[in-house]
C-alpha cells in the first residue's frame, strides 16, 4: 500500500495545486470526507466549502472549491471544481 | 511626368497602405497566439480530468443513463459549428464549414435530420446566404472564448438532447496542431465515446468498487453536464488559438506579396522613368541635330 496519495486540485481554467498528501479532508453533498492512502475508488460530488489537505510533513494547505466533483482511484485523488483557490 | 509612370506611383503607393494594414494584424495576431495556447493549456487539466471520471463511471458501473447509452435509432442529430467573427483568417472558417458540410452529407445519408448550432459570426453569414435554418447562433468573442459561452452553449445542446429532441450531438472545430498547422476536426460529443485514460475491463475481470456520493445517477446527472461544458469550451479555446494562427499565417502572406509588388512597381516605374528621359534626350539632340542641319543649308 502506497504511503501518500497523489492529489490535484484543478479548477475550469487552471491547475490549482498538485503534490503528494497523507490526508484529505473535503466536503461532499452528503457531509466531510476524510481520505488516507488505500482509499477505495469513489466519485463524489462536491458541496461548497473547504477542503484541507496534510502534506506528508504534516504541513497543511487549505483550499476552497465549489461546484465539482471529486474522485479517489489508486490513490490519486482529483479535485475538479469550476472555481478552486488556495486559501 | 509621364502618365505611365504616375500609373506605376499609384500602385506603389496602394501596395505599401494595404502592407501597413496587413503587417499591423500580422503583429496583433502573433502576440495573442501566445496567450490563446497558455489558455488551451490552462484549461486542459481540467478537461482532463473531467474526462477521466467520466470514463470512470461509463466503464465501472452498468447503470443505463440516457447520456450514455446509445439509443436505438437516431433521428435527429445536433451539428456545433465553431468558426470565427472576422475573416481575413485564411482558410479557417470555409475549411470547418467543409468539414461539418461533409458530416452533414454523411448524417443524412444515414436518415438523419440536422439541427444546427452556429458560433461565430462567418458560420451565421455562410447559412444566411444560403437561405438555411440554424437553432440558435452564438456571436461574438471567438477570439477570446470565455466559459459563460460555453456553459450557455452546453445547456442549449443539453436542452435539445433526448427522444423528443436530438440523439447525437457532434462539434466541428479547428484543432491547434501546431503555429502552422490547424486541423478541422470532427467530435462526436454524445452519446459518449469516452475512454482516455481508462481501460475497459474484460467481461470476466472483477468490476472495481466504485463508491459514488450520493449514488450513480446523481453523480452522472451533476458530471455530465461539466464534461460537455468542459468539452465545449476546449474546443472554443482550440478554436481561437488556431485562428489567431491562421491569421497571422495568412497576413504574414499577405504582407509578403504587398513588398513583391511594391518591388515589381518599383522597378516598371524606374523603365518607365528611364525611358521617359531617354525620348527626352533624343528629342533634344533630334531637335539641335535639326537645327545645326538648317544652319549649314542657310
Amino acid at each position: 500500500m502506497a504511503s501518500t496519495l497523489r492529489v490535484e486540485l484543478v479548477a475550469a481554467d487552471k491547475a490549482v495545486w498538485s503534490g503528494e498528501a497523507k490526508l484529505v479532508i473535503a466536503k461532499t453533498v452528503e457531509g466531510e470526507i476524510g481520505l488516507m492512502p488505500g482509499h477505495e475508488p469513489m466519485l463524489a460530488i462536491l458541496g461548497s466549502g473547504e477542503v484541507r489537505i496534510t502534506l506528508p510533513e504534516g504541513e497543511k494547505l487549505v483550499a476552497n472549491a465549489e461546484d465539482g466533483f471529486l474522485s479517489v482511484e489508486h490513490d490519486v485523488v482529483t479535485i475538479v471544481a469550476r472555481h478552486a483557490e488556495l486559501v | 511626368m509621364g502618365a505611365q509612370l504616375r500609373v506605376y506611383r499609384q500602385k506603389i503607393k496602394s501596395a505599401q497602405t494595404t502592407k501597413k494594414i496587413t503587417r499591423a494584424m500580422e503583429l496583433i495576431s502573433a502576440s495573442r497566439i501566445a496567450k490563446a495556447q497558455a489558455r488551451v493549456a490552462a484549461a486542459t487539466p481540467y478537461s482532463r480530468a473531467v474526462t477521466r471520471a467520466v470514463s470512470a463511471v461509463a466503464t465501472y458501473s452498468n447503470v443505463k443513463h440516457p447520456l450514455t447509452t446509445e439509443p436505438e435509432k437516431i433521428t435527429r442529430a445536433a451539428i456545433v459549428v465553431f468558426t470565427s467573427d472576422r475573416g481575413l483568417a485564411g482558410a479557417f472558417s470555409s475549411s470547418v464549414l467543409k468539414e461539418s458540410e461533409a458530416l452533414t452529407n454523411k448524417l443524412q445519408a444515414e436518415g438523419k435530420e440536422i439541427d444546427y448550432y452556429l458560433v461565430g459570426r462567418k458560420a451565421v453569414s455562410f447559412f444566411n446566404f444560403r437561405r438555411r435554418e440554424a437553432q440558435q447562433s452564438w456571436i461574438g468573442g471567438t477570439d477570446l472564448p470565455v466559459f459563460d459561452t460555453a456553459k450557455a452553449i452546453a445547456d442549449t445542446v443539453l436542452a435539445a438532447f433526448g427522444e423528443e429532441g436530438v440523439q447525437e450531438i457532434h462539434l466541428v472545430f479547428n484543432r491547434f496542431v501546431s503555429m502552422i498547422s490547424q486541423v478541422p476536426e470532427v467530435v462526436r460529443l454524445l452519446p459518449l465515446e469516452v475512454v482516455e485514460g481508462v481501460e475497459a475491463p474484460t467481461s470476466d475481470e472483477v468490476f472495481p468498487l466504485y463508491e459514488f456520493e450520493p449514488d450513480v445517477n446523481k453523480v452522472l446527472d451533476a458530471l455530465l453536464p461539466v464534461y460537455i461544458e468542459s468539452r465545449i469550451f476546449n474546443a472554443m479555446l482550440q478554436s481561437a488559438a488556431s485562428e489567431h494562427a491562421a491569421r497571422q499565417k495568412a497576413m504574414k502572406s499577405a504582407t509578403d506579396n504587398a513588398d513583391k509588388l511594391i518591388k515589381n512597381y518599383t522597378r516598371l516605374s524606374n523603365a518607365a522613368r528611364q525611358s521617359e528621359i531617354t525620348q527626352q534626350i533624343s528629342e533634344i539632340v533630334g531637335g539641335a541635330d535639326a537645327l545645326v542641319t538648317a544652319d549649314k543649308d542657310a
